[in-house]
């Protein structure tokens, strides 16, 4: 029992709970981006997976670090265009068209790794993020290390999260896609084009998740396998509703949830007799345990999942 | 340029297009086959020719359709009364499980066993999607989620019970649980072949389901709380009451899947038995724009990518993957296939 208090108490603990935020704070913030102008986005965990393998592969071919991220963006963003295009426009079912979007882009992630890459016994790796220690900052006891010793993307995340909170709250474009999101008729009226704002949205906001992914063969990992998102993007989904559609709670949610996985991770080195799979299912269930909670009380975008067309109602 | 709502489907649209999403889905992933220097014509007709050029690979075909029947059933009731089940996955795992746990514990014959496994598996997979239904009505919390991160909670569930309490001795530490008796396996339908009489289960299943949708009140009531859930309530139809019928009926089709998939071919269970035979499901239930005499169609049809995948990426070297992006094409140009029916253009 100590034990289990002790790690708590242990800095690499506060630093893995960071570092396993990342790609869900990028996920998340993207998920958010999309509903707040009215689109679900379950195309989430497909275009993780695709910006990923993308990413990866950009640095794998000789690419510098930076443009495998800006490579796993622009490949998200190409998923989020496909996406918008068969939600909005045409006003598909955006349940069954993020499905869509999720099996074909893990698959064509999978398929294009396959014929592109050789891999031996062993899956073949990159030089990825190394962490950054900021100077002085990062000398100072216990902060130091938890904050300011991680590699550049979430150092990005951070600077991210102030971004969209200051953009959706505090700019007349984040009030034109909050209205999108609630109102799409009112933004007509207006003279803005709503059918835009929500292209617009929904590919920026594929592109963060995509940088999400490849959070997690640049920085965590070093190597790309199938299967590797592991329901991630479904745990943002999850999140955003958590969060009430607010950044800032996005980012409490998400290093909420991040704690919770870093010390199972750790709890199943101390705690013996537990099978190691019930650690493994602890952060799934939380994720529905959350939703049951603010369920009641959540701020659903009056617009959300409903497709917008002209002089209809 | 201007899209109207027609007033009703005309049968050859109805029938032309799945056969036109089909087409074009081979048509772009064809780009992707050329990618890896290989012709689409010939990697084609390799597919055609490794699921249905011999009996062996017309059986192996039949035999990866028939939980796909299963599962894609499984989506088409729950999709049409705008339940978003995407939980096959882990149904199929449940209903695999506790089939093989009572088929490994219980001493019967043969006539009274199998068909006690069979409700085994519909019931686990019934309660399984029991829960996310009732989270819905009670608290409005959406189901998609719900039940995509139970799929992932299922396979661990399934990884915790064959290496723990279900583990199989006799495996030489092979992670696998213990198999069902003898005397509960499906016989084969045709023999020395893998095919086995789950595929006229199947077909069986999917008449029962058009008979319900198409003939009895709890269909009409079904279709109405899909059209639209407000004026249906308005009519006097419980939407609970039909929204967890459908869950029930959902999930039980998919959960017997998993347990026609033990009695007929496993045996056992094992993490790796579903090549996401749940994912699958969904695709297969919008190809056959929700009718359960297209699932039919629709599972043959995505059991011949699998299969004829496999072969041709022996044959050819392009990666297997392949088949998964056929699949995950054709859900995409399906959608958008199925807005010309609904739809016309008007200029």
């Amino acid at each position: 029992m100590t034990e289990a208090i002790d790690l708590l108490l242990n800095t690499s603990l506060w630093a893995a709970v960071l570092r396993i935020a990342t790609p869900l704070i990028f996920g998340v913030l993207g998920a958010l981006l999309c509903e707040r102008s009215g689109v679900l986005n379950l195309g989430i965990e497909g275009i993780m997976t695709m910006g990923a393998m993308t990413g990866w592969l950009a640095v794998y071919m000789g690419a510098p670090l930076w443009m495998g991220l800006v490579v796993a963006a622009l490949c998200g963003a190409t998923m989020g265009l496909l996406h918008a295009m068969l939600t909005v426009p045409l006003g598909l079912s955006q349940h069954v068209s993020g499905l869509g979007i999720t099996l074909f882009a893990s698959a064509l992630a999978y398929y294009l790794y396959r014929l592109l890459v050789q891999v031996g016994d062993l899956p073949p790796t990159i030089e990825p993020f190394r962490a950054q220690e900021i100077p002085v900052l990062s000398d100072i006891p216990i902060l130091g290390p938890v904050l300011f010793s991680q590699t550049l993307p979430t150092y990005l995340a951070l600077v991210a999260v102030a971004i969209m909170a200051y953009l959706l709250t505090r700019s007349p474009l984040g009030l034109a896609i909050r209205m999108t999101g609630e109102n799409p008729h009112a933004v007509e009226a207006q003279g803005l084009n709503p059918i835009r704002i929500r292209i617009g949205a929904v590919i920026a906001g594929s592109a963060l998740m995509a940088v999400g992914g490849s959070f997690l063969t640049m920085a965590a990992f070093d190597s790309f396998f199938p299967g590797m998102v592991q329901g991630r993007g479904w745990i943002c989904i999850a999140l955003v509703v958590f969060a009430s559609w607010r950044p800032g709670k996005a980012l409490l949610g998400a290093l909420l949830f991040a704690f919770f996985d870093a010390y199972q991770l750790r709890l199943q080195t101390v705690v013996e007799g537990v099978p190691y799979q019930l650690f493994l299912m602890a952060p799934y269930v939380l994720s529905i345990v959350a939703l049951i909670l603010v369920a009641r009380r959540a701020e659903v975008p009056a617009a959300l999942m409903a497709p917008y067309r002209r002089g209809e109602r | 340029m201007r899209l109207e709502r027609r007033t009703h489907t005309p049968l050859y649209l109805a029938v032309l297009a799945p056969v036109v999403a089909i087409l074009a889905a081979l048509v772009l992933a064809a780009g992707l086959i050329a990618a890896a220097g290989v012709n689409p014509l010939t990697a084609y007709g390799e597919m055609l020719r490794g699921a249905l050029g011999s009996k062996l690979s017309l059986t192996e075909m039949l035999t990866r359709a028939t939980p796909l029947i299963f599962t894609g059933l499984a989506a088409a009731v729950a999709f049409r009364a705008r339940l978003w089940n995407i939980g096959g996955e882990g149904q199929f795992f449940v209903g695999a499980l506790a089939t093989a746990w009572i088929g490994h514990t219980l001493v019967a014959p043969g006539w009274i066993g199998v068909p006690v496994l069979l409700v085994a598996g519909m019931v686990a997979g019934a309660l399984l999607l029991a829960g996310p239904a009732y989270l819905r009505l009670r608290f409005g919390v959406d189901e998609v989620v719900t039940t995509l991160l139970l799929n992932f909670i299922l396979i661990l569930f399934v990884g915790l019970m064959i290496e723990g309490p279900m583990k199989d001795p006799l495996a030489f530490g092979w992670p696998q649980s213990v198999p069902v008796d003898g005397n509960f396996r499906l016989p084969d339908l045709v023999p020395r072949t893998r095919l086995h009489i789950g595929l006229l289960f199947a077909i069986g299943a999917a008449g029962l389901v058009w008979l319900l949708l198409a003939r009895t009140v709890f269909g009409a009531e079904t279709r109405a709380a899909g059209l639209n859930a407000s004026a249906a309530a308005f009519a006097g139809i419980s939407l609970p009451r039909t929204i967890m019928g459908v869950a029930l009926i959902s999930g039980a089709l998919a959960g017997l899947a998993g347990s026609v998939e033990v009695m007929g071919v496993t045996a056992g269970v094992t993490t790796t038995m579903s090549p996401g035979f749940g994912y699958a499901g969904i695709v297969v239930a919008m190809l056959a724009a929700l009718h359960p005499a297209g699932v039919v169609a629709a599972a043959v049809f995505i059991a011949t990518v699998f299969v004829g995948a496999d072969a041709m990426s022996r044959a050819t070297g392009v990666p297997s993957f392949i088949a998964d992006v056929i699949v995950a094409l054709c859900l995409l140009t399906m959608i958008v296939a199925l807005l010309f029916t609904t739809y016309r253009v008007r200029r």
